[in-house]
């Protein structure tokens, strides 16, 4: 396994880039910095995760076999998705074709201190996510590779895996939206109107 | 000694019919013996999306987004899956996700294996301790009213709910021979 060379993109830049096509897609992050990252677009349609390290890839699963007319995506961190790595095998299984998973990779974990995770190492995710049998997976390293991908990301059967490789730079919290009983409810009302509080 | 399991149960396929009556659409599980046959039941059923997992809190997230989705689901899995879904039920705790799981013991009465008994003895405790209503049954004519009304709880209330289903009712293996 070779140490990965250090990406210039920017996280924010491609995580808005990615939901300014968004249109009826459902989106689920991981915590940390893939919730603020989707907070600085706000979305009735995001359901962010400020805990629960390891499943939002299996959240992404259970909603797109939930609705599946409509598109999925979970975006995500390296050291989210490492926490999750069996959730690969089983989505995999699922044959989800509406699930998009998007890693935003840094090779760190950023809440913590920034630390290194195993992908700094070599550890190769698009890899997995294709050894497992998803349709479609890649690694990503420019913001026109990102741009070329948007028919993948929203268009493509899947079950769709792309690893984006990014720089480390660290934002501030971009959301003050925290409480999961009514990020919950919010998602619901607006997927499902009424219907939610049946 | 004579066997202790009976020979075909009659509750796997109860707790089936009660999927059915409360419209349960997704049915995530981690292989058990216990499960076998309401599992082989779901997985006959083209409305059911029967998931198969690497581990248990795998189910306890999938559940969750199947509701976000619209969609009821149960997560069927052994008293030694508990301690792997403990983080992930405090995100259930969280948002108040509704939650139904069916749990065969394994390290109570009559267990044969010591390993089971760390967490098998523990199941109901630590389950409560992170918020899940927990409903034991003991006797298999019990096991679908159980099931039912737990259902009600779980998705009426937007709880966690854990149907512990008993030794009694699933039957031990004998070591005396």
């Amino acid at each position: 396994m070779a140490k990965s060379k250090k990406s210039t993109l920017d996280r924010r830049e491609v995580v808005k880039t990615i939901l300014a096509q968004r249109q009826d897609a459902l989106l689920v992050t991981g915590l940390g910095s893939s919730c603020y990252d989707a907070g600085t677009v706000d979305h009735p349609n995001t359901f962010y995760l400020w805990g629960g390290m390891g499943g939002a890839a299996m959240i992404g699963l259970g909603l797109a076999l939930a609705q599946p007319k409509r598109r999925v995506l979970v975006i995500t961190g390296d050291g989210e998705m490492l926490m999750g790595l069996g959730s690969l095998a089983t989505i995999a299984v699922a044959k989800a074709s509406n699930l998009t998973i998007l890693v935003i990779d840094n090779e760190l974990y950023s809440e913590t201190g920034m630390q290194p995770t195993h992908t700094s190492q070599g550890v190769d995710l698009a890899g997995i996510a294709a050894a497992s049998g998803f349709k479609h997976a890649k690694t990503l390293h420019s913001l026109s590779e990102v741009k070329d991908s948007m028919t993948t990301i929203y268009k493509t059967p899947g079950p769709v895996f792309l690893d984006i490789k990014v720089n480390a730079n660290r934002y501030p919290l971009s959301i003050r939206l925290r409480d999961g009983t009514h990020i919950k409810n919010r998602f619901r009302e607006s997927v499902l109107g009424a219907k939610a509080f049946d | 000694m004579k066997v202790l399991k009976k020979a075909k149960p009659t509750w796997p396929l109860e707790i089936y019919n009660v999927f059915e009556t409360v419209n349960i659409q997704q049915v995530a599980f981690v292989p058990d013996a216990g499960h076998t046959t309401l599992i082989k039941a779901c997985q006959a059923n083209p409305k059911m999306q029967t998931i198969s997992l690497t581990t248990e809190e795998e189910g306890v997230a999938m559940l969750a987004g199947a509701w976000l989705g619209g969609m009821r689901g149960a997560l069927l899995m052994q008293s030694s899956g508990v301690g792997n879904c403990i983080n992930m039920l405090g995100t259930i705790r969280e948002c108040r996700f509704p939650l139904l799981c069916l749990v065969t013991m394994r390290g109570t009465w009559g267990e044969f294996n010591p390993w089971q008994l760390p967490m098998g003895q523990s199941t109901a405790r630590v389950l409560e301790d992170v918020g899940v209503v927990v409903e034991a049954v003991n006797e298999p004519s019990n096991v679908a009213e159980t099931v039912f009304a737990c259902a009600q709880m779980a998705f009426q209330t937007n709880r966690a709910v854990a149907v512990l289903i008993g030794q009694r009712v699933v039957g031990f293996k004998d070591w005396s021979k």
